[in-house]
């Protein structure tokens, strides 16, 4: 027995050891934190306020598109309406109070991703096993991904549901396909701030001061970045009576800049995904729009719209990852 | 823990040993290095632990155990040389190596809403255990360590030394073939303690595995290991059997110990002065015991001397002082001498050369050996992070 288990591993040895193992590390850690995350108070906090929060807006939105039935029927996507009406007595419609909470919701649950396990002590035995380091990371974005994903996508099937019960209206196929579309596009949103949260949680030892970094990188981004970028563009702003060119490309250049932010990014996107009839999310002029005929854009078309957005939210995100990677291998085991 | 060297003799560890060295050495460690910055952790290492044994890596905190045992392990990247594990370099090869060996590292932590039935099922998990087995090996291990009836209880429910317990179960989930144990025994009771060397005894027999095992309570683990390692300022200054270390350590030096009864008018400092009076007597030390009430000295002895002649010369001064003898014993030096000893032996010799060298920077490695130490380490993890933050 013991002679046996000493000798050397043979290369069918490896072979059967790589196919066995490849992957299998990175799911258990997954399976195991989404079991934590099942049966935590966070999880059960986020889901009863993006519940309630989801209920209240879908309730006064569709309020809102009944007393205005008359004239919204025949508008395009009436349904969708139910996710971006705004109305006097709850000021958010439900894809704005989604787009500014799952930002915090990403950061809630990865701040305290490795060095909670730092800090718990655990973080030593889990690396002694035989898995390797970015199966953790890879297991616990896993694992925190799928989580949100589920309660967002049963929060906004619920929504629909109510929707459909108080308006009385059938989703078109392009409606529920512009719908995934966007629970897709959320996912990978708040997969960035997920992954962003993991890199702090990589990056600062204290769980604390990571969950701060965090939230005052959103905090900064959400309430300066416009006015930051707005003050560049309107430092290089051409002189009064220039030509036009020149001020739609100051315009371009503000545009651009605030698309460094991934808060613009996922908004644009939204929008554009949301209501058929945003064909652009850039500059337009007013001899562009002059004489166009309102119509509203297939899935298709709108998907292509957004795609510079949705791509520039994963490069994103993997760059987090990398960066989170790259420090996680260079740290030391002990704390 | 009284053990004293006889324990050492016992025939039971003996063959354990002859038989470790007839085979392959498990570990190997050749010109080992790990430098953190400029700070030398770990210097030229060479080791050797053969299956079978238990091997002692003993030193105070910061000398270069954990360091060591992480090279070890494929976790920390060696500066220099090399390290085999079952043939295995870990750093190329860390999965397979880390298949192999069981760890516990120093203060391990749990997850502590899980029981500990479960967070050694994800252990096992994690070393892709086929969930019977795995059900099988984690009831064994838990009763071996004594968490039985505790298992199906949350960990933040266990004491510190239940936690260690469940550690050592945890290093033992996957069948290891090796063990490495980093301070084992620190929380753990004494009656525990004893189970649990008596526990790893047990193991390495029945199972043949090697056990490493770091520790700075050396009495503790003196009666364990079959041979230990003194680990001093990164470097391994001396490897042998307790018996061999006493020998190179203790043999010119003999000591005897003397204790009085304490009565309300001795004066202690008068008794003192008279014993280090009398013939063949170098030095006198008070060593107060714990348990009685009396007055004990520790007598270096002149290795010239003889001894018998000194311990009648204290003997009769005692008698005719009127005092009551409660003690007059020879002690043989216990680990924990022999270790201070080899210690400072080292560290003086050390501390001459960097005199004579006259280099500025090296002093710092031995007299303020664990200050430079985290502070390069520190430095080495944040450096890339701060550097991060500030391009964001």
């Amino acid at each position: 027995m013991t002679a046996r288990r000493l000798t050397r591993p043979t290369w069918l040895d490896r072979v059967s050891d790589f196919s066995t193992h490849a992957g299998r590390g990175w799911r258990t850690v997954a399976a195991k934190e989404l079991a934590d995350h099942v049966l935590s108070r966070r999880f059960l906090v986020l889901l009863a306020i993006l519940g309630l929060a989801a209920l209240a807006t879908v309730y006064f939105s569709s309020q809102l598109i009944r007393d205005a039935a008359t004239q919204a029927s025949g508008s395009p996507a009436l349904f969708l309406r139910l996710f971006t009406v705004t109305g006097d007595q709850f000021p958010f419609p439900f894809f704005g109070l989604v787009s500014f909470v799952l930002p915090l919701v990403g950061i809630a649950f990865g701040f305290d991703a490795i060095n909670g396990e730092r800090s718990l002590g655990t973080l030593p035995r889990l690396l002694a096993q035989p898995i390797h380091r970015d199966d953790v990371i890879n297991g616990k974005f896993a694992a925190g991904l799928l989580v949100i994903g589920l309660i967002l996508a049963s929060v906004t099937a619920l929504v629909a549901a109510f929707g459909l019960l108080r308006l009385g209206i059938t989703p078109g196929a392009g409606d529920v396909a512009r719908m995934i579309a966007w629970v897709v596009l959320s996912i990978v949103y708040v997969g960035l701030w997920l992954a962003f949260a993991m890199l702090c949680s990589v990056a600062i030892l204290r769980a604390a001061t990571a969950a701060l970094v965090a939230f005052g990188v959103w905090l900064a981004l959400s309430l300066f970045f416009n006015l930051v970028a707005s003050l560049l563009a309107g430092a290089l702003a051409p002189a009064a009576g220039t030509a036009p060119d020149a001020l739609v490309a100051n315009a371009r250049l503000e545009q651009q800049l605030t698309e460094l932010s991934p808060i613009t990014l996922y908004q644009e996107a939204t929008v554009a995904l949301l209501n058929p009839s945003v064909r652009t999310v850039g500059v337009v002029l007013p001899q562009q729009a002059d004489r166009a005929i309102p119509s509203t854009l297939s899935i298709d078309q709108s998907l292509l719209v957004v795609w510079p957005q949705a791509v520039a939210l994963v490069a994103l995100t993997v760059l987090c990852f990398a960066v989170a990677y790259v420090i996680f291998m260079r740290q030391e085991v002990r704390a | 823990m009284a053990t004293s060297a006889l324990d050492r003799a016992a025939p039971g560890s003996r063959p354990a040993r002859t038989r470790s060295r007839a085979k392959e050495p498990i570990i190997t460690a050749r010109g080992l290095t790990k430098m953190y910055g400029t700070f030398t952790a770990v210097d030229r290492l060479n080791l050797d632990v053969y299956p079978g044994e238990i091997f002692g890596l003993l030193g105070p905190n910061g000398a270069g155990k954990t360091t060591t045992i992480l090279m070890m392990l494929g976790l920390s990247e060696p500066t220099s040389g090399e390290v085999r594990v079952a043939g295995l370099d870990p750093t190329r090869r860390p999965l397979d190596v880390k298949r192999r060996v069981g760890y516990l590292p120093d203060d391990a932590g749990f997850y502590p809403t899980l029981t500990g039935r479960q967070n050694l099922r994800y252990t096992a998990r994690l070393n892709s255990l086929a969930r019977g087995t795995a059900e099988d090996r984690i009831s064994t291990v838990l009763a071996q360590v004594g968490l039985a009836d505790r298992a199906d209880d949350r960990v933040e429910t266990y004491s510190r030394g239940m936690r260690q317990r469940l550690g050592i179960a945890d290093a033992l989930v996957k069948d290891p073939d090796i063990l490495i144990l980093d301070e084992p025994t620190v929380a753990i009771d004494p009656i525990g303690v004893a189970e649990m060397l008596d526990l790893m005894r047990r193991l390495v027999q029945g199972r043949g595995i090697a056990l490493l095992l770091a520790s700075h309570l050396l009495d503790q683990v003196q009666s364990v290991c079959d041979r230990v390692g003194i680990f001093s300022a990164g470097r391994l200054i001396n490897v042998g059997s307790v018996d061999e270390l006493a020998r190179r350590y203790g043999g010119d030096r003999s000591e005897i110990l003397v204790g009085v009864e304490a009565a309300p008018r001795t004066d202690a400092a008068a008794i003192g002065a008279r014993l280090a009076s009398q013939p063949g007597v170098v030095a006198v030390e008070p060593r107060p015991m714990s348990g009685d009430g009396d007055l004990n000295w520790a007598l270096t002895l002149d290795p010239k001397a003889s001894e018998s002649e000194t311990r009648a010369a204290v003997l009769r001064a005692i008698l005719a002082d009127g005092l009551l003898l409660t003690r007059l014993t020879r002690t043989s030096p216990s680990l924990d001498q022999i270790y201070r000893t080899a210690v400072e032996g080292h560290l003086a010799t050390k501390g001459r050369v960097e005199v004579r060298s006259t280099e500025p920077g090296t002093g710092t490695q031995t007299s303020g050996g664990r200050r430079p130490r985290s502070v390069g380490r520190r430095a080495s993890r944040r450096g890339p992070s701060a550097r991060k933050g500030e391009r964001r």
